[in-house]
């Protein structure tokens, strides 16, 4: 089963993000990228497919900040090939609408049973990628996907509904999975196999030009007002757990 | 007069979910605004009908069986109540059918689409959509003025009370003509495990900062102390130190217990969003800047792992 | 025959027979001997042999006293000679044990030249000449019996010393229980048992030996020459005030006879398969082993990521495994077996060799654990690491050197255990806390998961500026470290010794947002890549800054940076910050007045026994007027506090005390007010472990720049 895993890069929730000068976009000059904790649950699942023995890997990605570490990474921990998509500006933010167009592009030429992504990532304000890219190849698609398994021309998923309901249905190949959450924490790659990787293996850039905006015209971006916020209880560990026992006394929820 | 607010309910089986009546009270003030009806697509022919008194018009989406999912049928019962209503805005929560379908109807009907809403107002000819990015770091104001616009709106957002309201909808069906390559099999409801934590008046809860399966036990102890159960975030359930039924969140419960208290939660909006209901929020988490003590009503930078033995002894664990 | 000179017979009484008898033994013993010893070494010899290796390192000289430098072979021998190693704890037990070694030593030679004598001279010159030569006999052989009797006695008082203390005290070192218990059980009872075979063994061939003396000379009647042979004398003179008469002291010599030459051969023909095995490993591995090892890690294995198999293993490795004496005092000083965690680094060894003689099929008589079902060192498959050497006794170990310091053979387990880590991360698997901090080194340069950005932050709200390194020339290249950096608790003190350094008028400064973590415990967590990408981040930064030296508030990054670093081109000497306190009393820099507090110090592991550097801050606490009241365990003794080796990165709360704790009852017993820190980590970790203890009322945690700051005369701008 040929398996494409679309990852991304996306400002690290660590740093403190900072509104550009015209107040549309974050500003992206000082910021650390990383990979979308969500592509890499994708990227472990598929993995995981590969180490039962029945997957060839590909990761793709659009060239953004950072992003050859995140495809080294992916080589390292056993991905079969990466491939990195030019043409646009890898510096500025990149809309679902786009990312999808581009990805399509480059997919529509390119051999796959099934398009695995992060169902969602912190950025993707005009939707999220699964559907958006589905829709643009034709196929089928399914969001908060915590496993699957192929059955010949028919991929069974299940979606997560909440509550731990899972409702499960059968796609017809090729299709496109917004995965939720890895059956296990990703792998680590340590960093000399990363740098193996490096040396031996190589990052296959295409040049691709299409676009599709689905956003709609970003008039600021800010941080939100802060609110009251909570009531820090200060002092000892003791203390504190003695105003915690007063307050679940306080609503009659404990005897002792 | 024409439909100008088209809401989704992602009701599969059993009763409406809450996201539904928040959208159909928002979605109502919307569609006055826009001078139009206000449209409620329903999965089905059976569902209860008396509760959707707020909106004007129930679109039935035939050939929809309840009991059953799948993304492409949906898309294509949903894009047909589209095609037949034309209105100008669709409501959708960010929830599982919400992140499966905005995008995808979005792309199909050339709409513009605005994701992880928590604000929506009309701005003369545009949609002004207001949305979280970044986990809520950040706040976006976007203008939609595309023909049709999509909306993906944060649960919580708006008063659910708000669509609550009596009335006589009409009902219309609409026909799926469309034949997707996709079979909705089953509904698979968890293991029960006899642990109800929406039913809980409290609630002892854990996030990643318990850093392993094996420190569960602490804080099982302080709930099995108190006689309550033991709920967790996303990072604990995902790792398979504590079964599904015990999420907390988006992708797992709401809950309003009269107390929740967490202990290594940072407060992801995805978790937020499933606890920020309860009455009395006490949250313990050693980063001051977590995001929890925003929405909490008490909270401590002491560590976990003083605090929780303490507290257990206190209720005789 | 009249003897001419005072000589004995050698075979006194024993038939032709019983000659060839004993000779055929001997030879056969030897063979055995030497079969055993070689077969060992051609186990070293199959080991790996790292680029540069050799078995006695050079030394290097570094201005800085250098904490790596090999011991010249002189000293290393003195240091045997001395039983040094043995002696610097536990002073009664190394006695003993220096009586039962020189007393063997003498024994030994004493066996030598009567062979010498008999044997070669005695057979070469008959050959020769055709006439026996001997100088076994006169002055010789009177002063040839004062000594070796004296010998013989000192080897008894050791060896019964020994004895009582194996049968009678209840010390934990000698307890061999495991630290980690398989799934299934264990026995040790073999080891038990060769240990009281080694040791009656020994007791049995040293009473033999004088008895067999005290029958011939009863046997002889006495001649009055034999008075040299002191003891012999004295025991013959015993048998004879029992009653023992010549001629049945002559035929009860003969059969003891017989036991005593046969306990020794079959001790000899034993010893490459047992314990007494360390007789000739123990001090071969004394004289190899190398401080640097420990300090500055070794590379992983050409072409590997760690430790993976037994040719993996460096000869020195091979050796030190059959060095160990199972004496348990790293056992007994470990801080993860104290706090209960699964690693025993005489375990550790223990189960290594044991996996490395299956391997080598070598034949272990009594020195080897028993599984019901096949576990450990003794499952036939699965990974070194992993298998052999449980994940979680891997994980376990903090690095803090105290068995290494302390073991008495020169066993360096840490950099072993570091080797098996590496293949543990090289597979990806660990702790998932562990691998969230090297996934945040990695993207952001420390371990808070914070942004790089923000590391200078703490300088916020300084009324002083910090100068920045990269900007202006400065003399000393202040290097923080992580929690130093980031935790709320520890800028608070970063600040403090801004203040301090500002006041004093010291030049320096800081590498603002392009430091990072110096990596020395992600090197010893076993993340090699991640290290050297450290190591190139800072040191393109320090080429960025205009500096003299470095100053660092953190051990672990000093050891690193002054041990580590200078391979890859750093050239600059480091200090830690207590130094550079202590330096500006010495220099009258500053003037202090007495706090008259009561006080203790814990030695940060990796600037104490790592880098010995212990005068220091104590000179700082004293100059600050306190009186010091030292721990029980201080200087090379000290107790860890459990972060080291990245262990503050990974789960602690399975440990039945942590170390911390146990360290804060430790200083509780004294009394003191104030227990004084000199590394950020142990500030961290001690901060907690009062409270855990329920001491915040009695005992405050304080970093020693904040008792020099509260100390400091005239400086306004320093507040406590």
């Amino acid at each position: 089963m040929k398996i494409v895993v679309a990852m991304r890069q996306l400002a690290d929730l660590v740093e403190e993000l900072e509104v550009n000068a015209d107040g549309t976009d974050i500003d992206r000059d000082f910021v650390k990228f990383v990979s979308n904790e969500w592509d890499e649950a994708a990227l472990e699942e598929a993995l995981c497919h590969k180490d039962d023995g029945d997957a060839e890997i590909t990761v793709v990605a659009l060239d953004e900040p950072d992003v050859d570490q995140t495809l080294y990474t992916a080589l390292a921990k056993g991905a079969d090939r990466a491939v990195k998509l030019t043409g646009h500006d890898p510096e500025g933010w990149i809309r679902t609408g786009d990312r999808a167009a581009i990805l399509a592009s480059w997919l529509e030429r390119d051999d796959f049973d099934l398009v695995l992504t992060g169902v969602q990532a912190a950025d993707d304000l005009d939707g999220q990628l699964a559907g958006v890219l589905a829709e643009r190849l034709g196929v089928r698609h399914a969001a908060v996907v915590v496993g699957f398994h192929d059955a010949d021309s028919a991929v069974q998923v299940e979606q997560e509904l909440g509550g731990g309901t899972v409702a499960v249905s059968s796609l017809e190949l090729p299709a496109v999975l917004g995965i939720q959450a890895a059956r296990q924490t990703p792998r680590y790659a340590s960093i000399t196999r990363i740098r193996q990787a490096q040396q031996t293996q190589t990052i296959q850039e295409v040049e691709i030009s299409a676009g599709g905006s689905l956003g709609g015209t970003v008039r600021k971006i800010s941080p939100p007002k802060k609110r009251g916020g909570a009531e820090m209880l200060e002092g000892s560990a003791s203390e504190v757990a003695e105003r915690i026992a007063e307050l679940i006394r306080s609503k009659g929820l404990a005897r002792s | 007069m024409a439909i100008s607010v088209l809401v989704l309910s992602e009701r599969i089986a059993g009763e409406h979910p809450e996201a539904t009546f928040e959208l159909l009270g928002k979605g109502s003030k919307l569609a006055k605004q826009l001078g139009g009806e206000l449209a409620v697509a329903v999965a089905g022919t059976d569902y209860p009908v008396q509760e959707l008194g707020g909106a004007d018009v129930i679109l039935e989406l035939a050939g929809l069986e309840a009991g059953a999912y799948a993304a492409p049928i949906w898309e294509a019962g949903v894009a047909a109540a589209i095609a037949a209503s034309s209105p100008r805005v669709v409501l959708m929560s960010t929830g599982t059918v919400g992140l499966d379908l905005g995008g995808s109807l979005a792309t199909r009907f050339g709409g513009q689409l605005a994701s992880y809403v928590i604000d929506l107002d009309v701005d003369g000819e545009e949609i002004l959509a207001t949305a979280q990015l970044y986990g809520g770091k950040m706040l976006a104001e976007v203008a939609l003025d595309s023909f049709i616009c999509f909306a993906t709106v944060i649960p919580g957002s708006f008063p659910a009370d708000d669509g609550r309201s009596t009335g006589s909808p009409r009902v219309e069906r609409i026909e799926v003509g469309e034949k997707p390559k996709a079979v909705a099999m089953a509904i698979r409801e968890p293991e029960t495990g006899g642990v109800d934590i929406t039913a809980a008046p409290m609630l002892v809860s854990v996030g990643r900062g318990i850093g392993s399966s094996d420190n569960l036990e602490l804080v099982q102890e302080l709930a099995d102390a108190l006689k309550v159960p033991l709920s967790a975030s996303r990072p604990v359930i995902d790792s398979g130190w504590l079964p599904k039924p015990h999420q907390v969140g988006k992708s797992g419960k709401k809950v309003k217990p009269s107390i929740y208290l967490s202990f290594g939660i940072s407060g992801a909006p995805e978790h937020l969003e499933g606890m920020r209901n309860a009455e009395m929020i006490i949250a313990c988490n050693t980063d001051p800047g977590a995001p929890i003590f925003e929405v909490a009503h008490f909270g401590t930078t002491v560590d976990l792992f003083d605090l929780v033995p303490e507290l257990t002894e206190r209720f005789g664990g | 025959m009249l003897a001419v000179l005072e000589t004995r017979t050698i075979f006194g009484g024993e038939t032709e027979a019983a000659r060839v008898i004993f000779y055929l033994l001997a030879l056969a013993t030897l063979l055995l001997f030497f079969w055993g010893i070689y077969r060992r070494i051609r186990v070293y010899r199959v080991g790996r042999r790292p680029a540069g290796w050799r078995w006695l390192r050079r030394a290097t000289k570094y201005d800085i006293p250098d904490v790596t430098a090999r011991p010249g072979v002189s000293k290393s021998a003195a240091v045997i000679a001395a039983n040094r190693s043995i002696t610097k704890v536990k002073k009664p037990v190394g006695l003993a044990h220096l009586l039962v070694f020189w007393g063997f030593i003498g024994l030994f030679l004493a066996t030598s030249i009567l062979s010498l004598d008999y044997d070669i001279l005695g057979n070469a010159s008959r050959i020769v000449t055709g006439h026996t030569y001997s100088f076994f006999r006169g002055p010789f052989y009177l002063g040839y019996n004062a000594v070796f009797d004296l010998a013989g006695l000192l080897a008894i008082i050791g060896s019964v010393m020994l004895a009582l203390r194996r049968w009678f005290s209840r010390e934990p070192q000698l307890d061999y229980t495991r630290a980690e218990i398989p799934e299934g059980g264990y026995s040790r009872s073999k080891i038990v048992l060769g240990d009281q075979v080694f040791m009656v063994g020994l007791l049995l061939i040293l009473v033999t030996g004088l008895l067999i003396q005290g029958l011939r000379i009863d046997g002889e009647g006495f001649p009055s020459f034999e008075r040299w042979t002191w003891l012999g004398w004295l025991i013959g003179k015993m048998f004879a005030s029992f009653g023992v008469g010549a001629a049945s002291a002559r035929s009860a010599h003969a059969w003891l006879w017989w036991v005593h030459v046969g306990s020794a051969l079959a001790f000899i023909a034993y010893l490459p398969f047992s314990k007494a095995l360390h007789i000739l490993s123990a001090p071969t591995n004394l004289v190899v082993s190398d401080p640097a090892n420990i300090r500055r890690l070794p590379a992983p294995p050409e072409g590997a990521a760690g430790y993976a198999t037994f040719a993996d293993f460096t000869p020195k490795e091979l050796l030190a495994f059959d060095s160990c004496t199972k004496c348990g005092r790293c056992h007994y000083v470990c801080p993860a077996r104290t706090a209960g965690a699964p690693l025993s680094p005489r375990d550790f060894i223990l189960d290594l060799r044991q996996w490395s003689d299956r391997n080598n099929q070598i034949p272990l008589f009594l020195d080897s654990e028993d599984r019901p079902t096949p576990s450990g060192p003794l499952a036939g498959n699965g990974p070194l690491a992993g298998t052999v050497i449980k994940e979680r006794t891997l994980w376990s170990c903090t690095t803090c050197m105290a068995c290494v310091e302390i073991c008495p053979v020169g066993v360096e387990h840490v950099p072993t255990i570091v080797q098996l880590r590496r293949s543990l991360v090289d597979r990806g698997e660990m702790d998932p806390t562990l691998q969230s901090a090297l996934q945040n080194i990695s993207t952001q340069g420390n371990s808070f998961g914070k942004s790089a950005r923000m590391r200078a932050r703490w300088t916020k709200g300084l009324d002083i500026p910090i100068p920045d390194a990269r900007k202006e020339p400065v003399e000393y290249l202040w290097f923080l470290g992580d929690f130093a950096s980031f935790d709320e608790r520890l800028v608070e003190i970063s600040r403090t010794l801004a203040k301090v350094l500002n006041s004093a008028g010291v030049s320096f400064g800081i590498l603002y947002e392009d430091e990072r973590n110096a990596g020395n415990d992600v090197r010893r967590v076993g993340e090699e890549g991640l290290f050297e990408m450290l190591v190139e981040s800072n040191m393109r930064a320090f080429e960025k800054a205009d500096f003299t030296r470095i100053v660092t508030t953190d051990p672990h990054s000093l050891n690193t940076l002054r041990n580590e670093y200078p391979a890859f081109g750093l050239d600059k000497e480091v200090l830690h910050y207590s130094e550079l306190l202590a330096g500006l009393v010495y220099r009258g820099k500053v003037e202090l007045k007495p706090l008259g507090r009561r006080v203790t110090y814990h030695d940060p592991c990796y600037l104490g026994r790592y880098n010995r550097v212990f005068d220091a801050p104590r000179a700082v606490i004293g100059a600050s007027g306190c009186e010091l009241l030292e721990m029980p365990r201080n200087r090379t003794n000290s107790f860890c506090c459990g972060a080291g080796g990245g262990r503050i990165w990974m789960d602690d709360s399975f440990l039945e005390e942590r170390p911390s704790v146990n360290r804060i009852r430790e200083a509780a017993s004294l009394g003191v007010e104030y227990f004084v820190v000199a590394c950020p980590k142990d500030y961290a970790m001690f901060s907690d472990a009062v409270k855990t203890a329920g001491l915040e009322e009695s005992m405050k945690v304080v970093d020693i720049v904040e008792l020099f700051s509260e100390a400091l005369i005239g400086a306004d701008l320093v507040e406590a």
